[in-house]
């Protein structure tokens, strides 16, 4: 497996990176790098191997259904480039 | 399975068939979020009921809320469907402000909930069985408001990391009734289980409908989804305007394009939507923040133990127990709130074998019908279960006619008091003296020569002596004892 020019930009683009056109060769070199490292694994027969999702077996943490955060709006928009009434403003997503 | 047959739509170029997939959202029923310990509560002031991880804060993990995942089963099961006891979650990759993440903590190949059917009720007692794919949980994201500002949109996060319950059904909808009936059954169902309110004005549960045309039998045919319907009604209205849009295309030599639309009720038409991602490449792959979500069987037993009885187990029982009409029953068992009123009736009934039926018929004609006629729900009713149970008590073992009942009514309607005590004050009772019924009837007959001529010859004219006899007796006699006074007095 291995990713042209125009796969590259459209992941950048799916990702929001911008990516000017004298990069694009540099990280298409990069990525089909990557990408044959890890096709090694391909070479290992895992016929019937549950695939694994944790190390240790462990089951998945789970909450009670409490109410223990939030109310803490100030702290939420502090770092927001704009707000107004503890709204995030954004430039308009539609027409 | 097959769907049921739907209305078919009239076009230039003969009858086309409409098909109709549903997927609807329901929030879940829970203090608090999926993935974060911040209150669900409707309402709030801006980004107050949000914590560091519903807005994706470096370092922050997701950790799921258990009575989440429990809600999902009662309403799998409730959807008579496969309880996958091992599921994933997954990241559903987008860039939009309502998602600070990212990305949409979901479900995609190893869902909660698998398939199942309900069974949703038609016009003239009609039903149809329509599949479910597959129930999975996901992350509500959070709301936007486009029209504070010319340039700018205000994003607050309170529902971002609610619970929601996707809901897919199989492409087995054929006309905007059975998809409007289709969304009223998954709204009782998951009211009854308490697993999502249905408040759909709260956007609690939205609708997603998938709609395509085709000739009745033929190839399927370009779908278009139309996005975020929040009225059950607007989705019959959605679907009517839809398909005919697409029938008019084909029919004019064009051709449909898969595309997403919005519903616009003013208008009566949907329009296309400019396309959240111009690709729709979510890129899912397993969260890793989240282990598989893994329970026992038995977990699954317990749940199903402690359920409610649902909306058809009700209605089965109404008619088996009580003798009442499948019509009587689906009226009764639609809403939760009705049938627990009905059921109180009931409980208040000395004699509910006898009665049964004819509480019903009260709840639904009486209570129901000037309930709708005032704007009024069951709640603020001010009839109470068990003033209406002495009502229709009071039929039953004949102290009053259903005539003077509905007077009765009236009067518990409008003044309140003890129904019983009211007949007794202001003198209802039926008269079934048979004495003085007699006296009436003797001075009608007697008042009346020429009738009673006409009604030996023509013994339906009966009739018109009872009116009379219980016009003079103001409404209190018994009719069966005048009936059979007067036949035998006439000798007819």
């Amino acid at each position: 497996m291995s990713v042209d020019a125009a796969t590259v930009r459209k992941i950048a683009q799916l990702a929001r990176i911008a990516v000017t056109d004298a990069e694009v060769p540099h990280l298409q070199g990069e990525l089909n790098a990557m990408l044959a490292f890890v096709e090694q694994l391909s070479e290992v027969n895992v016929e019937g191997v549950e695939p694994m999702t944790s190390v240790t077996p462990m089951a998945m943490k789970k909450r009670q259904d409490v109410v223990t955060d939030g109310e803490i709006a100030d702290d939420i928009i502090k770092n927001a480039p704009m707000t107004e009434n503890n709204f995030f403003l954004v430039p308009k997503v539609v027409e | 399975m097959t769907a049921t047959s739907g209305k078919l739509m009239k076009g230039a170029t003969g009858d086309w068939e409409v098909v109709i997939g549903m997927e609807i959202h329901a929030q879940v029923t829970s203090k608090s979020k999926l993935f974060s310990g911040a209150s669900t509560a409707f309402g709030g002031d801006p980004n107050t009921h949000v914590s560091l991880v519903d807005v994706a804060m470096p370092g922050m993990l997701p950790v799921i809320n258990e009575e989440c995942v429990r809600q999902a089963v009662r309403t799998g099961l409730g959807l008579n469907a496969k309880i996958n006891l091992r599921s994933v979650f997954d990241r559903k990759n987008y860039f939009y402000p309502d998602l600070p993440q990212g990305y949409q903590i979901s479900q995609y190949k190893d869902p909660i909930v698998g398939e199942g059917e309900v069974t949703v009720e038609l016009d003239g007692g009609k039903t149809a069985t329509i599949g479910i794919e597959r129930l999975h949980i996901e992350q509500d994201p959070g709301k936007m408001l486009h029209d504070q500002s010319p340039s700018l949109s205000y994003i607050d996060y309170n529902r971002c990391g609610v619970a929601l319950m996707e809901i897919v059904s199989k492409p087995d909808i054929r006309d905007a009734e059975q998809a409007k009936a289709y969304v009223t059954k998954l709204r009782s169902i998951m009211r009854y289980l308490g697993t999502c309110d249905g408040d759909m004005e709260k956007g609690s549960l939205r609708a997603d409908v998938n709609v395509s045309v085709r000739k009745p039998g033929g190839p399927l045919g370009t779908r278009c989804e139309i996005k975020n319907i929040n009225s059950i009604s607007f989705i019959g209205q959605a679907v009517e305007a839809e398909a005919r849009r697409q029938i008019e295309i084909i029919e004019d030599g064009g051709v449909i394009e898969q595309e997403t639309r919005r519903f616009d009720p003013d208008k009566g038409e949907t329009r296309s939507m400019r396309s959240k991602e111009e690709a729709h490449d979510y890129r899912y792959f397993p969260d890793p923040d989240l282990l598989p979500l893994e329970f026992s069987q038995a977990f699954v037993d317990e749940l199903k133990a402690a359920l409610p009885e649902l909306p058809d187990q009700k209605k089965a029982r109404f008619i088996a127990d009580l003798g009442l009409s499948p019509y009587d029953a689906s009226v009764l068992v639609a809403e939760r709130e009705s049938a627990a009123f009905y059921e109180s009736v009931l409980a208040a009934l000395p004699d509910r074998a006898r009665d049964g039926k004819l509480a019903a018929n009260w709840v639904i004609n009486e209570l129901f019908g000037r309930l709708n006629k005032e704007g009024r729900d069951i709640a603020s009713s001010p009839v109470s279960a068990s003033q209406l149970a002495a009502i229709v008590a009071l039929i039953g073992e004949g102290t009053i006619s259903g005539k003077i009942a509905k007077d009765l009514f009236e009067i518990v309607w409008s003044e309140g008091g003890d129904p019983r005590e009211l007949v007794e004050s202001r003198g209802m009772k039926q008269v079934t003296d048979l004495g003085a019924i007699e006296k009436v009837v003797d001075e009608i007959i007697a008042a009346n020569p020429d009738k009673v001529a006409q009604a030996k010859a023509k013994p339906q004219l009966a009739g018109w002596f009872v009116g009379q006899v219980m016009k003079s007796s103001g409404g209190k006699a018994n009719p069966q004892a005048v009936n059979d006074l007067l036949k035998s007095k006439l000798g007819i």
